[in-house]
């Protein structure tokens, strides 16, 4: 049956009120719509990341799911444990990695990789919000170039790693990317993710005020224009095949751009360099959308 | 006395215990001298001799990080490593005992690099000290066995809910072969029932966030918590000895483990096989008239202060030896028994770092330095905090030059 936006009203989802995030976070609006299509029976687990805080401090909590949270570099490994724990008890469970893009693309790469190869049954989810926001702004691998961050005060000047790709380069059931400014397929990706047996991994591109310095009703709107000027492409790999989920007729890059104070010092020039990239990566990906199998 | 007869190494003993203890998950990466603990895991779970889940990982902090997971959702847990990959495991290490689950290690000491050493020293398990695990060093292959199956029942106590590690010494037990009783499954399930977490785990029907955000206002009743549950280990640890004495008829020592101490002028304080050495030591020794005892200290953690204490007391002097070294102030041992008789007793502590990166340290060699503390004592000459041990002639002339 296929699901509706009023199916995903109906849940409950395990994102309580009263949390300790910033005004317009991506990540939480992220858990707020995969957590309503994972349901109750769910265990999350939590490198430390924003959502460490996000779930507010002891002794409250603002999720209502079995939460247990881990040090940086061990979400993909701990999440192994548990799922394996719970194949001895004979529990079906979902088990889901919820990390930022520190915990997954840079210090979670070596413990993700291997639950990956090792066909761990869980879903690992990055939400991306392309910095070390929780630290207070430092640059990341996910950190697109140009980007100002504390660490990067003239603006990055490397690429950002391709980090859905190299997930599914282990050759992983699923791999899917998605953005909160598309709620719609972001929750089909989930329930997909929920169907499937073995390792499955979701790309967030969840949008930070603070960090990306815009204002904050506008995470949504910066969430569609990421994917609307291909900065970010929707697209999900399944046993091996690329498939575009969204194709948006392009937007210039430029409306993405300016919205976000990350990247003001950003010239025309440099704006156009950046959508030379882009576009031939959209390319990139349409030509291996042609091939049966990419992996 | 049931079971069966067998000769086997430290690490087919420790790997025998797992199964007999019906660990659930198994997470390992191999590192020598301890990887045929996990080869011999791997053979039990494919054969079908053992139920479990083996995951294997791609490194070591993955190793604890999936035993924590594991031991989280419910399950007994067991990993083994030694050396770097302790060192690598450390942070998870505190997760795990901060996180309170009862999860079982094997450590087969070694000394840790650079250079590279495969060899035997305590120096991996002693930068684990303060983690909040439960340490117990060994120094037979039965007692390697025995030990790991009373030490799942007092972790998993309700006192007590923290995890340990059993500590064996690299190459000298863990390669080396010696007769080991195996007892039968039913006994040890009789001893042994299965894990069941009396505190938390991760259970959709009682949704709970475990180790989010604590203030400066919570965080510091949590870690008295966890002092307060390695205390009262040491009582919970006495007790386990006796039931499994009961059981199986075998007694290895609780905390410490004393060998002909009532009328010792001296004693001889030490770990693991060295106090094998120095058991053989004390017989020669008393065979040439000097009243000399052995106070084996099994659990490292807790530390057996009120044992050591009472040990010592009408005692002429003490000779503590240690496989590792605190840099500049002593042994791990040494500063430990000397924190247990300050206030207390006035008595003369020599300390001697000997035995490091596989160093090897005979039964003459603790003679040695019974007599050379003994010399020192009666001549009022103990003037430093420690003393070095079996360096070569030129490096000795060297310490002895040194000041401290």
């Amino acid at each position: 049956m296929p699901l509706t936006i009023y199916d995903l009203m109906k849940e409950k989802g395990s994102y309580l009120p009263g949390s300790a995030a910033c005004p317009g976070c991506g990540a939480t609006l992220a858990f707020r719509i995969a957590s309503r299509v994972l349901g109750p029976n769910t265990v999350y687990v939590v490198p430390a990341s924003c959502f460490s805080v996000i779930q507010s401090p002891f002794p409250k909590s603002a999720v209502g799911a079995p939460l247990y949270n881990i040090a940086f570099p061990a979400a993909a490994a701990t999440a192994s444990g548990v799922w394996r724990a719970f194949k001895t008890l004979n529990k079906e469970v979902n088990v889901v990695v919820w990390a930022g893009d520190g915990g997954t693309v840079d210090i979670g790469l070596q413990a993700l990789s291997g639950a990956a190869e090792r066909g761990e049954n869980i879903i690992y989810v990055c939400y991306d919000n392309e910095a070390y926001m929780n630290t207070g702004i430092q640059r990341s691998g996910a950190t697109p170039p140009y980007a100002l961050t504390k660490t990067t005060p003239t603006g990055k000047r490397e690429p950002s790693k391709d980090m859905p790709l190299i997930v599914a380069a282990h050759r992983v059931p699923y791999v899917a990317t998605a953005s909160v400014g598309y709620p719609f397929d972001l929750a089909k990706k989930f329930e997909k993710a929920k169907r499937i047996k073995g390792f499955k991994y979701i790309h967030i591109f969840s949008p930070c005020p603070p960090g990306w310095d815009y204002p904050v009703e506008k995470t949504a709107e910066i969430g569609k224009l990421a994917v609307d000027t291909y900065f970010w492409p929707l697209y999900e790999i399944e046993n091996g095949k690329l498939k575009i989920t969204l194709k948006p007729r392009r937007k210039p890059l430029k409306e993405f751009i300016r919205l976000q104070g990350r990247f003001r010092k950003m010239s025309d020039e440099e704006i156009a360099e950046l959508e030379k990239m882009v576009v031939e990566r959209w390319k990139f990906l349409e030509h291996l959308e042609k091939s049966e199998r990419i992996f | 006395m049931g079971g069966t007869w067998e000769i086997i190494t430290g690490n087919h003993a420790a790997a025998i215990a797992a199964k007999l203890a019906r660990v659930k998950v198994v997470p390992a990466y191999p590192i020598t001298p301890q990887t045929t603990i996990v080869e011999y895991i791997a053979s039990f779970i494919e054969s079908g001799q053992m139920d479990a889940e083996y995951i294997r990982v791609e490194s070591e902090h993955s190793a604890m990080a999936a035993a924590i997971g594991a031991s989280a959702a419910g399950v007994r847990a067991f990993t083994a490593t030694a050396s770097q990959g302790l060192l690598l495991m450390h942070e998870v290490v505190h997760w795990a005992a901060g996180s309170r689950l009862p999860i079982g290690m094997a450590v087969v000491n070694r000394a840790v690099g650079p250079p590279w050493n495969i060899h035997v020293d305590h120096q991996d398990s002693m930068s684990q000290r303060d983690t909040g695990w439960l340490q117990m060093y060994v120094s037979s292959n039965q007692e390697v066995l025995d030990t790991i199956l009373m030490m799942f029942k007092v972790a998993e106590s309700p006192e007590v809910l923290l995890p340990f590690m059993v500590c064996l010494d690299g190459f000298v037990l863990s390669h080396t072969y010696m007769p080991v009783n195996i007892p039968d499954q039913e006994e040890v399930d009789e001893f042994l029932p299965p894990y069941k977490p009396p505190h938390w785990s991760l259970d959709p029907e009682n949704p709970i966030t475990f180790g989010n955000l604590a203030l400066p206002d919570e965080y510091q009743e949590m870690r008295w918590s966890m002092d307060m549950a390695m205390r009262r280990a040491h009582d919970v640890i006495e007790r386990v000895v006796e039931e499994f004495r009961e059981r199986f008829g075998r007694y290895h020592g609780g905390v410490v483990w004393e060998y002909k101490l009532e009328d010792a002028d001296y004693v001889v304080i030490a770990m693991g096989t060295l106090a094998s050495e120095a058991e053989v030591a004390v017989d020669e020794l008393r065979d040439r008239g000097v009243r000399v005892g052995l106070l084996k200290v099994r659990s490292f953690r807790p530390f057996p202060h009120k044992e050591v204490l009472k040990a010592l007391e009408d005692k002429r002097g003490a000779i503590v030896i240690d496989r590792s070294i605190a840099f500049s102030s002593g042994g791990p041992l040494g500063i430990e028994v000397k924190a247990s008789i300050y206030n207390q007793l006035d008595l003369p502590i020599v300390n001697f770092i000997t035995g490091l990166g596989g160093r090897d340290v005979t039964y003459q060699d603790v003679e040695q330095m019974v007599r050379e503390s003994m010399d020192r004592i009666l001549s009022d000459r103990v003037d430093r905090p420690y003393y070095w041990f079996k360096l070569k002639p030129e490096f000795e002339k060297a310490e002895i030059r040194e000041g401290y």
